[in-house]
């Protein structure tokens, strides 16, 4: 079994979320090769070139794969793929993007977002918004998978796989990148912090945030939201947690005037401890809480920050 | 001298008309799924075999909802000059299509099947329904809100060999291009695609409006085409096989605190999360 690993990059740095998709990989066992795919990216293959478990790392490094458009990016594992059983990406939203290209331009099925790895062919991934777990059999010869990294731990990173350059450059000529817009921030990536703390539609504007700010600076903690407060313009889209948001899995979730609808809960109810701190006593995140405090947020946040 | 002016008047106006025609022959394809309402808890069948759908409330996939908002607006904007609406199912997701209707489509095809379909199959039927239709634009959701697979769109793109923007937030036909705010891990991000291209779409999209009973009465006598999937020449054996569905483990019963200082006395020596 040889597999191939697609490596989520900025051109500067590896994601952290591709070293838990390497123990996915190794889960179902073979020879793991990583692919970085990017411009001016040498740092990040220095990185991958550290992670253990990987024998090899595929670089193409050219202008083509700068953005890591789609239509470029298929095309470049479709030309790498006959050597492979497996390909893998982390189900972050590049590998969202052009996996399922290469599933279709491969003709075959893509298995999405998967938890656990049952067997080489069985895979174990949530369905209905986390509200079902699905055991799904790929009959395709070639498996092509995402991974919720969330569900994984990370391997080490004492590893030294051989680096080899490829020459492709494939562009299909249909997409261009026009510009990015990012949001700053010194706090931890949310989808890789041990600690969030994510306010919902109870913060009331976008103001009152600040009184998270705090928290999350004295916990080192990401600040998440619920899809009400990404609606009310309270906060950016990409901090928005649940189905259509971030999938998240901390060690300590911190809910803040969030009612618990079941999007919001499939983002983040595989967290290790839930605190809910709500002045409704009937919100259902009190049911998935391990601890809960009926209260006033206005009055919690501050006294919660003075006292950790 | 009159005659000139006589003749330069339907000169004039045809040259409107004409610009008018290259304004509008855009033609928008959205491809809906009928799922479970999203207000829905779902139950996972005793036998393990599935979700119970019996009986259950079913409505448009919330993302393609969105889409059909787009489509619609496009045409009210007059950059589109038709929308069509296309579903994949049985009779039941007629429904579904009807409904897309009153929101403004102007035509709609359920391809029939009561086969249980991959996204790729899913993907392949709506190729075959590109290639007749020669839309200029495929707005898609980006997800279904049952599958949880967020592939359809990708595949369809990578089938028809067409340019593809995902997880929009904003859409801008602009002549020959589209270009295409994109949500991403760490913000947004804009592409331009050429035309024909698809697009599948992100909560922020836009806000769907609500069917007016007027329209949704209209809506009835707006054609609605039906075709067999199986006459489409598309393989459809399953290429998965879905083993067992099960109910998440569940989480133990919490405790809820009376003071923030019992709060955090439970996380720094109970649960150990904090120091």
């Amino acid at each position: 079994m040889s597999i191939l690993i697609y490596a989520e990059h900025d051109n500067h740095e590896l994601k952290a979320d591709t070293l838990k998709t390497v123990t996915a990989a190794q889960a179902i066992g073979g020879d793991i090769h990583l692919l970085v795919a990017g411009e001016n990216c040498s740092t990040v293959v220095e990185q991958a070139a550290k992670v253990s478990g990987v024998s090899k790392v595929l670089v193409a490094d050219n202008a083509a794969y700068k953005n890591q458009l789609a239509e470029n990016v298929s095309l470049l594992v479709l030309e790498l793929a006959n050597d492979y059983d497996v390909i893998m990406a982390t189900a972050l939203t590049t590998g969202k993007n052009f996996m399922p290209r290469v599933a279709a331009l491969l003709d075959v099925a893509q298995i999405s977002d998967i938890i656990a790895v049952e067997s080489a062919d069985t895979f174990i991934r949530p369905i209905y918004a986390g509200n079902a777990i699905a055991t799904v059999q790929s009959l395709d010869a070639k498996k092509v998978i995402t991974v919720r990294a969330t569900a994984f731990d990370a391997v080490a990173t004492d590893g030294s796989a051989e680096v080899v350059n490829l020459s492709q450059a494939t562009d299909a000529g249909t997409s261009s990148h026009v510009s990015d817009e990012f949001t700053e921030s010194e706090r931890p990536d949310l989808g890789a912090a041990s600690v969030v703390i994510s306010g919902g539609r109870g913060m009331q504007n976008g103001e009152n945030f600040k009184l998270l700010e705090g928290i999350a600076d004295k916990l080192g903690a990401a600040i998440g939201a619920s899809r009400a407060a990404v609606d009310a313009g309270f906060v950016p889209n990409d901090m928005q947690v649940g189905q259509t948001g971030k999938i998240v899995a901390p060690d300590l979730y911190i809910a803040v005037g969030i009612s618990g609808a079941i999007q919001h809960l499939a983002g983040m109810k595989d967290s290790k401890v839930i605190v809910a701190i709500n002045k409704d006593a009937e919100a259902p995140i009190f049911q998935v809480a391990d601890y809960g405090i009926v209260a006033d947020l206005f009055d919690v946040l501050p006294e919660l920050e003075s006292k950790l | 001298m009159s005659q000139q002016k006589m003749s330069s008047q339907p000169l004039r106006l045809v040259g409107k008309l004409q610009q008018a025609q290259l304004e509008a022959t855009m033609k928008v394809l959205v491809p809906i799924k009928r799922v479970i309402d999203y207000n829905v808890k779902v139950r996972v069948k005793a036998d393990n075999s599935n979700v119970d759908l019996a009986n259950v409330k079913m409505a448009i996939n919330p993302f393609c909802e969105i889409a059909v908002e787009e489509a619609v607006r496009l045409k009210e904007a007059g950059t589109a000059s038709e929308v069509v609406v296309v579903s994949i199912g049985d009779k039941s997701c007629q429904e579904q299509l009807r409904t897309a209707l009153a929101l403004g489509a102007d035509r709609a095809i359920q391809i029939d099947t009561d086969a249980n379909l991959d996204s790729l199959h899913v993907a392949k039927l709506l190729h075959k329904v590109v290639e007749e239709e020669q839309p200029q634009l495929v707005i898609l959701g980006k997800q279904s809100i049952d599958s949880d697979n967020n592939q359809t769109g990708q595949m369809l793109a990578a089938l028809t060999g067409l340019p593809q923007g995902t997880f929009a937030s904003k859409v801008v036909v602009d002549g020959e291009k589209v270009n295409v705010t994109r949500e991403v891990d760490g913000g947004l991000q804009t592409l331009a695609l050429s035309l024909p291209a698809i697009v599948t779409t992100d909560l922020r999209l836009n806000e769907p409006r609500y069917a007016s009973l007027p329209n949704i009465m209209k809506a009835k006598r707006k054609p609605l085409d039906v075709k067999a999937a199986t006459d489409l020449g598309v393989d459809l054996t399953p290429r998965t096989n879905l083993l067992k569905v099960t109910p998440p483990a569940e989480r133990q019963a919490g405790i809820v605190v009376e003071t923030v200082d019992e709060l955090v006395e439970k996380l720094k020596n109970e649960a150990k999360v904090i120091a």
